[in-house]
């Protein structure tokens, strides 16, 4: 089990500390876009992204996670048919890498054992949300968002009708990240979720936020929709840190999946840009 | 970019308008979410709250732990719409300077503007950028929740942006 442990502490560790170049380059490029505005909204943004990459070099270089809030262990698990592992194998390997990427990398304990009354600090930052997901393949793929919850408390759920239509979708995205407005850390990534069910279209919001960054949709119509969302999330002027700037999000993901005829249900996931993803993919088996 | 002393007064909050860049040095106090429910519970008991507030600044921060060989961890801020609920009332008893991320509501915007006090914006996210603008750490209450406790730090060219000035002027 070690080696398995060993290597998704470290890419949970990593996630703390640096972001895919692909996330830093969006950043660099949404500061290119506001050196050219002359606002005062605009140079405060600029302000805000170069702190951002200021901050990164120095995560990356003292060790100190780029933000306090290393968030929740948000986990999705794909699990090949004809992989030789167990659940109850995979399930222990991860909660101990999250066990020890807390302790190790020095991660906030931020998660308290029951939600309304006593609000008491696990201390572990356990437990992790895990997913589990049956894919073609023998392939066990595990992904972890590190969740901010300032982010988190923005994302939003709508169960639109089913003749919403392409018009009924952007307008309810909108509305919910005008709703986040500069809470959740902007410039943001958005992942939506459309259709299932009500905790499906919610799950699929977070598939899209942690999707391959070299993945897009087979559906063209699709791909089309996520340009037109972003176009117009930074047609808001929400701005990087809320500021005003003319970058409010760095991407937009959709997943969709069937749905009944009565509905079309529609979830926003919202990440800060300190979008930290830990990935790792394990052909072996894990032993216990 | 204008360098500020803490505690700010009332002169200096007032010259401060929205979008000035600034850097505080001095001392501020650190509180959250269950630390101004907990400052409640002592206001609502009478009893003294665990520092003077008066001419004072609250970080909204809950740090991650300290690494070997710092002081303090990754310590950006957090949210301050959470703590609108909670603000108006300790901006009457003369907290003078609030700093977080995000928006407030209008009810804080209406204290601030009667209150004369300001919101200064820190930038999201940027914890390891805070923390090196931390000289120094003391827990001063509230021990018990962890991240969540009262802190007071001493700052050295702390980053932050005017979102609300005195005359209730808000970048949001």
């Amino acid at each position: 089990m070690q080696d398995f442990v060993n290597q998704l502490k470290d890419a949970l560790i990593k996630s703390s500390l640096e972001l895919d170049s692909s996330v830093i380059n969006l950043i660099k490029k949404a500061k290119e876009r506001e050196e050219k505005e002359l606002s005062k909204n605009s140079k405060a943004s600029l302000v805000v992204l170069n702190s951002i990459l200021e901050n990164l070099e120095l995560s990356k270089k003292t060790k100190i996670p780029m933000c306090q809030d290393t968030g929740m262990f948000d986990v999705f698990v794909d699990i090949g048919r004809d992989n030789k592992n167990s659940l109850a194998t995979i399930e222990k390997a991860i909660i101990k890498s999250c066990t020890l990427a807390s302790e190790e990398g020095n991660f906030r304990k931020s998660v308290v054992s029951e939600p309304v009354f006593d609000r008491v600090n696990t201390k572990t930052n356990l437990p992790p949300i895990i997913t589990y997901n049956i894919i073609d393949g023998d392939e066990l793929t595990v992904r972890v968002l590190l969740k901010g919850f300032g982010s988190e408390n923005c994302c939003g759920v709508k169960m639109l009708n089913p003749t919403a239509a392409k018009e009924g979708v952007v307008e309810a995205v909108l509305d919910i990240v005008k709703t986040a407005g500069g809470k959740p850390c902007p410039p943001i990534c958005v992942g939506i979720g459309l259709g299932g069910t009500m905790e499906r279209a919610a799950y699929l919001s977070k598939r899209a936020l942690i999707r391959d960054f070299d993945k897009e949709n087979l559906d063209k119509r699709y791909i089309e929709l996520e340009e037109e969302i972003l176009r117009k999330i930074n047609d808001t002027k929400i701005g990087s840190g809320g500021f005003g700037g003319v970058t409010t999000a760095l991407f937009v993901n959709i997943e969709q999946e069937p749905t009944h005829i009565a509905g079309l249900p529609l979830a926003v996931s919202i990440n800060c840009w300190a979008d930290r993803k830990a990935q790792i993919t394990y052909r072996g088996k894990i032993d216990d | 970019m204008i360098n500020l002393e803490l505690p700010l007064t009332k002169d200096i909050i007032k010259s401060l308008e929205i979008f000035d860049e600034v850097r505080l040095n001095g001392e501020l106090y650190v509180a959250r979410d269950q630390a101004h429910k907990e400052m409640f519970s002592l206001l609502d008991n009478n009893k003294d709250l665990p520092f003077a507030i008066k001419d004072q600044a609250i970080y909204y921060m809950g740090p991650s732990p300290a690494p070997n060989n710092f002081i303090i961890g990754s310590c950006g801020p957090t949210t301050s719409a959470r703590m609108d609920a909670f603000s108006p009332r300790l901006l009457d008893l003369g907290l003078n300077v609030m700093i977080g991320k995000g928006p407030r509501n209008k009810d804080v915007i209406n204290s601030i503007i009667k209150n004369k006090s300001i919101y200064l914006a820190a930038f999201g996210g940027c914890g390891a950028l805070y923390n090196s603008k931390i000289k120094k750490v003391e827990t001063i209450a509230f021990d018990y929740l962890g991240p969540e406790a009262l802190l007071k730090l001493t700052v050295e060219d702390f980053p932050c942006i005017v979102a609300i000035d005195s005359r209730g002027n808000s970048v949001y």
